[in-house]
């Protein structure tokens, strides 16, 4: 008997339309791991942050492209002139999926369940203080007042963070007022999002959003055979190439790799400043030197590790504030140029003194530390190589040490047990107050000398009583004039030197229409309601 | 057989000979960044192009040479001393100083080498030469790798000690430092050189996956492991000299065994 392919008949032509078409209406991406839990407040790793950012409703959304807050499940808001209480007018006819409708109730319990001290909620630390935590209260069905217990800036876009649930919802994770819902999960395989029936948002034509039936979500954790699929057509956007990856793909299909220019995230290095450190004192003496910093700062070749590390697409760093970020950046800062003369002049004056190719110090101890970063960051490891034959040109001796990353945490943030750390920050909102954690003296966040219990010299003093007043008032002008004092002070004393901050490299295919890649999380989805998925071209993604 | 093993023997002859005086045959400091020529393509002056921060390539394999094929068998070594001290204790006192030693080789045979490693670096001090740290590394690498050949010795000397020869000469009124020099420690010896030539193998290939995990030999100093890092993003095809620390490897992992006849394995 012999094998033969038959010739499809027409039924199973017509099959084949009707799986093109239903295929055509689903996207296909990546989670680089599996979403550590499904509760939208404590989410806290990159992939649990998506699943939440597309399934659940916020009463105020911050545009990825504009950065400023639009009204979602909140048709409206209103700012008491002290920034102490926000009043939320909700949204009409916005039901659940089970289908009830959504209330005041909701929000109000949503909170009451969010600030439980029990849930140990990363997203509530943003709403409690030491003078204590917000309080929310409804005023008739569609009326929320939230009191804060001091004025709070740019209040409105800590709202952007707090998914609203049912009040009746029995259990967490509960089907949200999100453009989509969970579907079919299969753990360390793919998660798939359904649309939402019941989903209020229409588009400008009148078409119920979303677009797409379904995002499939594949866990692929290799880089490389993302984007390999990428380009057999299985996946249709990726959210963050590597600057090699990304460059490779825009030389085998051009016009699907996206450049979406600078990111607020930033590269930085630090010295351990703390006094507890188990670091020699005459080490400390220098990070402690505003001098020695500087010099540092000065003979790095910032232009060099954008363009080699990052192929360019990277922008050289003047502080922890990204061009990109245009509200808030302070004009005329510019990054501290590559000069090793200078630096070594500034040296000279701090005392240190060049013999025989071994940079010393007053008491002739050679200049030795070591630089920690995490192990498998490519880019880090590159970037701190460079660094040490820049500062080689100054006659120190930099070891690099690469540890796993709960080693290099317990370093940097309990045993204080390093010299220099390279880092780099992933920075989601815009506002200044997004940096409280790390600027402020007491923060445990505060990298070159942490849980400070006063501030140790007075300029920390400064950095912390600039960052309180502006955090006290909604007034942009006050808030900048403050904020732009802090970048100043950061760039003279330099306790972080501020290496880079990179730019958001993305993929999208051409069968995917409605994508606006932006600088911010997510970069390529961020719209996925608008985003309609076409046929798979030829020839490529 | 016998020509692939003096093939084998004289091709890790010409690669120790260059990982003793690697400065003879690189062309250029294996730590020397050639910033303006990133990436560059094998040409004259770069046999094996330039890597990501521009540095030669061949001068990077050369010494990334001398540290995997030098120091793997010092690690060797260490090991197989080490295995020979406790596993002949075991074999010749028996009892429980040979409960003691078995279940300590068991108890090392059964640690995750990977994860142990990984606690051992994170613990180790920071401000090191990255000559001590790779040092630090193969010896950590030798002191935990004894319990796999002081197993094969224990067995040999429990064979050997109930032996027709060795028994004979006890009646003869043979002293047992006479006994053991001249009875046991000849018959020990090939097995422990045939362990010994086959850790050498694992002892790269273990360096290599630190280096492949970011976490071997410090940068600026090359490895095998730290150069093969450059085949993750699978752009061999359209540079295959990429993969000339992969085929060195190759070789000289398959030369080793080779160089180790069968029958050297046998007791």
């Amino acid at each position: 008997m012999k094998l033969r392919f038959a010739p499809p008949s027409i039924p199973m032509l017509l099959l084949f339309a009707i799986a093109s078409t239903s295929a055509a209406a689903e996207l296909h991406l990546t989670l680089h791991d599996e979403p550590k839990t499904l509760d939208p407040w404590l989410a806290a790793d990159e992939s649990a942050e998506t699943i939440q950012y597309l399934t659940e409703g916020v009463l105020i959304r911050v545009n990825r492209l504009t950065q400023q807050p639009e009204p979602e499940l909140a048709e409206s808001w209103s700012i008491s002139k002290d920034a102490t209480r926000i009043v939320f007018q909700l949204r009409h006819g916005v039901k659940f999926p089970d289908g009830s409708p959504f209330t005041a109730e909701d929000v109000v319990r949503s909170f009451e369940r969010l600030l439980d001290p029990a849930l140990h909620s990363p997203v509530a630390d943003t709403f409690k203080t030491d003078h204590g935590s917000v309080k929310l209260r409804s005023d008739g069905t569609h009326t929320v007042i939230a009191q804060f217990p001091t004025p709070t800036a740019s209040m409105e876009s800590l709202f952007d963070q707090v998914a609203i649930v049912s009040a009746k919802a029995p259990q967490r994770p509960y089907p949200g007022l999100g453009a989509f819902v969970i579907g079919e999960r299969r753990p360390g395989v793919s998660i798939q999002l359904k649309r939402n029936p019941a989903y209020w948002k229409r588009d400008i034509n009148g078409r119920p959003l979303p677009l797409v039936d379904s995002i499939r979500f594949d866990i692929e954790q290799n880089r490389d055979l993302e984007l390999l699929r990428f380009r057999r057509g299985e996946v249709d956007m990726i959210d963050k190439l590597t600057p090699e990856l990304f460059d490779r793909l825009a030389s085998e299909a051009p016009g699907t790799a996206i450049d979406a220019g600078p990111t607020l995230d930033s590269e930085f290095l630090w010295f351990n400043q703390a006094r507890r450190a188990p670091v020699p004192d005459a080490t400390k003496e220098w990070f402690q030197s505003a001098g020695f910093r500087r010099a540092v700062s000065l003979a790095i070749n910032r232009a060099d590790l954008c363009r080699i590390v990052y192929r360019s697409h990277a922008t050289p760093a003047s502080g922890p504030v990204s061009p990109a970020n245009k509200l808030w950046f302070k004009e005329g800062l510019v990054p501290e140029p590559f000069d090793p003369a200078a630096a070594l002049k500034l040296l000279g004056a701090d005392g240190f003194r060049l013999e025989g190719g071994v940079l010393r110090d007053q008491r002739g101890n050679p200049v030795q530390f070591s630089i920690i970063t995490n192990a498998g960051s490519k880019t880090r490891e590159q970037m701190a190589t460079m660094i040490q034959q820049d500062l080689a040109k100054l006659g120190m001796k930099i070891s690099i040490v690469t540890l796993d990353f709960p080693s290099l945490l317990e370093r940097i943030t309990r045993s204080l047990n390093y010299e220099a750390c390279l880092l780099g920050l992933v920075n989601v909102d815009a506002d200044p107050s997004e940096l409280m954690n790390m600027l402020l003296s007491s923060a445990s966040n505060h990298p070159w000398n942490p849980s400070q219990k006063s501030p140790e010299t007075p300029w920390e003093a400064e950095i912390d009583r600039l960052m309180l007043a502006q955090a006290a008032t909604a007034d942009y002008h006050a808030r900048k004039k403050n904020f732009d004092r802090v970048q100043e002070i950061l760039h003279e004393q330099t306790p972080v030197i501020y290496l880079l901050h990179p730019n958001a490299l993305v993929a999208v295919s051409r069968r995917v229409t409605g994508a606006k890649p932006t600088a911010s999380f997510p970069h390529t989805f961020w719209n996925a309601e608008r985003l309609s998925a076409g046929t798979k071209p030829q020839g490529g993604p | 057989m016998k020509t692939a093993r003096a093939a084998a023997i004289a091709l890790l002859a010409v690669i120790a000979l260059i990982a003793l005086a690697p400065e003879w045959w690189a062309t250029n400091r294996y730590e020397t960044q050639f910033r303006a020529t990133p990436d560059a393509p094998p040409s004259a002056r770069f046999p094996l192009g330039t890597d990501a921060l521009g540095r030669d390539r061949l001068s990077r394999l050369i010494y990334g040479t001398r540290v995997s094929f030098l120091l793997a068998p010092a690690a060797a070594l260490l090991s197989c001393i080490a295995a020979a001290a406790l596993g002949g204790l075991a074999g010749l006192a028996g009892g429980f100083l040979d409960r003691t030693i078995v279940a300590a080789a068991d108890l090392f045979l059964s640690l995750p080498w990977l994860f142990l490693l990984l606690i051992v670096r994170a613990c180790l001090p920071l401000n090191v030469s990255p000559a001590a740290s790779v040092t630090i590394t193969f010896l950590l690498l030798g002191m935990l790798g004894w319990a796999a050949p002081a197993r094969v010795v224990r067995a040999a000397v429990r064979k050997l000690k109930s032996s027709d020869f060795v028994f004979m000469a006890r009646a003869r009124g043979c002293r047992p430092w006479r006994l053991l020099w001249r009875q046991l420690v000849p018959n020990v010896a090939p097995i422990l050189l045939a362990q010994f030539w086959v850790s050498i193998p694992i002892y790269i290939l273990t360096e290599t996956t630190l280096g492949m995990l970011g976490l071997g030999v410090a940068e600026p100093l090359p490895s095998w492991g730290g150069l093969l890092r450059e085949l993750e993003g699978g752009y061999f095809i359209a540079q295959p000299y990429l993969l000339a620390p992969a085929i060195l490897l190759a070789l000289v992992v398959g030369s080793f065994q080779l160089v180790l006849a069968r029958e050297d394995f046998s007791i």
